[in-house]
């Protein structure tokens, strides 16, 4: 696990330097906030309504497609590294495995799950 | 202090402390690079007022950045508006982590000093993991803003990312069956091993690999996120001062890291071309001759445009520069030959591909107009995906047959 030491260090240095950075930014810069400073940017016409509202449900159908495949990868890693010890045994399982995937590929598509439009 | 503390403790820190103060100067002199070479493809004068020829450009937008005020909307979310440019950095550096530069461990003080932070097991792994997490922070940032511009940058890109890692993660298990390994260090050696860079036997997953990862990056032509003529500028509309330059930082941080996985899984890393042709070994250490040739040639180049003499004087330095090296290299002057080439040729190419590749995504940048987001998607889901599975079975099938 020794070898995991410095990536600990790493990520603790990495969140210093920008909050640092930040802290230093504040005592250096202005900070004159007003009212039409504080608007959000819309063109430059006053601000209309909430921003935070309905989204088009694409985007979910992506995040649960997203969850399957990105799984199945992860499945496939340990098999690739030790790839060779399995054999043909390893390659015929992991077809059998893929093959159910492209199953479910193949519906999502035909479900028109992968049309944006 | 004994040594083991040295060892795993102080070590690591100063690398790490090295890395972090480095990366941000090398980023900040990309993008002056970037902003050079765009500026010459589109037949123009790239910045030239500060410093010679630019040089100090990257040094006054820092500064700028850093002493110009930074607004936070009044509808905003403070915390999460301040938080989410500091989740966005700490995953993109944190990934330089498990990235070797060279393969030989040079000698400081009595310790052994290795050319990368960590070689763990699972590199692949966990870049692929940390990588992810910096979704994160650019959601947060559109969401915490609370502007309409930045809310769609931000699904937007959310979307574009997940859907783009899914053969980035696909094109990975190639490398991994033919290198048996995912430790980065383990990768390399197993290219030396086998004479041949892994672009070779895995073409269809480096060009997977590849466009997935200047997706993920969101850079041009998937710039889709902060398209200017449709979002502004996507998820960082509302941001500005030194919170936008970490949003910046990021991007170039994940540009550099993906150049050099793209080095290490497909390009051997720290090897020279051609590692199974003995004929051209010369070239491990012949860094010493070539660098001074296209140094020499480039000063002879630059006089040349100011005097107008053709191209004498880029000939002729080129030649000076040629002798100095061979000088160098043949009388080993200062001990400089046999004590620090070595230890620097894997440095040397390792840096000439990663900059190969940083150059390829400004060249894109002058070349491509961008998709539209319709096509972005599909070719991630129905290209990219059944393309880059298709990779994985072929490479089974082929490593099966040759064993």
């Amino acid at each position: 696990m020794v070898e995991y030491a410095p990536i600990l260090i790493f990520l603790a240095v990495a969140a210093a330097f920008p909050a640092a950075t930040l802290v230093i930014a504040r005592l250096l810069r202005p900070s004159s906030p007003d009212a039409v400073k504080g608007e959000a940017y819309e063109c430059g016409v006053p601000t209309s309504g909430e921003a935070i509202a309905r989204y088009p449900v694409r985007f979910y159908i992506i995040a649960v497609l997203f969850v399957v495949f990105d799984v199945e990868t992860i499945f496939l890693f340990p098999w690739a590294v030790k790839y060779r010890a399995l054999g043909l045994f390893g390659f015929v399982e992991m077809l059998v495995f893929l093959g159910i995937l492209v199953v479910g590929y193949a519906y999502a598509w035909k479900k028109g799950a992968l049309e944006w439009v | 202090m004994d040594r083991d503390t040295i060892e795993h403790i102080v070590i690591p820190t100063g690398q790490v402390l090295v890395a972090v103060a480095i990366v941000p100067l090398i980023i900040a002199y990309l993008q002056l690079v970037e902003r050079k070479v765009l500026g010459f493809m589109q037949v123009r004068l790239a910045p030239r007022r500060v410093g010679w020829h630019g040089l100090l450009q990257p040094i006054a937008d820092a500064l700028k950045l850093l002493i110009k005020e930074d607004t936070t909307p009044a509808m905003a979310d403070r915390a999460l508006f301040t938080m989410a440019p500091i989740i966005t950095v700490i995953p993109a550096l944190a990934a330089l982590a498990v990235i070797p530069i060279a393969g030989q461990p040079f000698e400081l003080f009595g310790y052994t000093i290795n050319p990368w932070i960590s070689d763990i097991n699972v590199a692949l792994l966990f870049l692929l993991a940390i990588s992810s997490l910096g979704i994160y922070g650019i959601i947060v940032a559109g969401w915490a803003s609370n502007s309409k511009y930045s809310m769609l940058g931000a699904l937007r890109s959310s979307a574009q990312m997940i859907s783009y890692e899914v053969p980035l993660g696909f094109a990975l298990i190639g490398v991994m069956m033919l290198a048996g390994s995912a430790s980065m260090v383990k990768i390399v050696e197993a290219q030396k091993s086998a004479g041949w860079w892994f672009v070779g036997p895995q073409l269809l997953g480096f060009f997977c690999y590849f466009i997935s990862a200047v997706a993920e990056t969101n850079r041009v032509p998937f710039d889709l996120p902060e398209a200017e003529a449709e979002l502004v500028a996507g998820f960082h509309t509302e941001y500005s001062g030194m919170k936008f330059a970490f949003f910046f930082l990021a991007e170039y941080t994940n540009m550099i890291v993906v150049s050099s996985i793209v080095t290490i899984l497909f390009f051997g890393g720290w090897l020279r071309p051609f590692p199974n042709i003995e004929a051209l070994a010369w070239l491990e250490n012949g860094w010493i001759f070539l660098v001074p040739l296209v140094a020499g040639a480039s000063i002879g180049w630059l006089i040349d445009q100011r005097a107008g003499t053709g191209l004498r004087w880029m000939f002729a330095g080129g030649l000076a520069g040629a002798a100095a090296g061979a000088a160098i290299g043949v009388t080993d002057a200062f001990g400089l030959a046999s004590a620090a080439i070595p230890a620097l040729s894997g440095a040397f190419w390792f840096s000439l591909k990663v900059s190969f590749f940083l150059f390829m995504y400004i060249w894109f940048r002058g070349t491509y107009p961008r998709y539209r987001y319709d096509q972005l998607m599909g070719l991630g889901w129905k290209w990219l995906i059944p393309l880059s599975i298709l990779n994985v079975v072929g490479t089974g099938l082929a490593v099966l047959l040759r064993a």
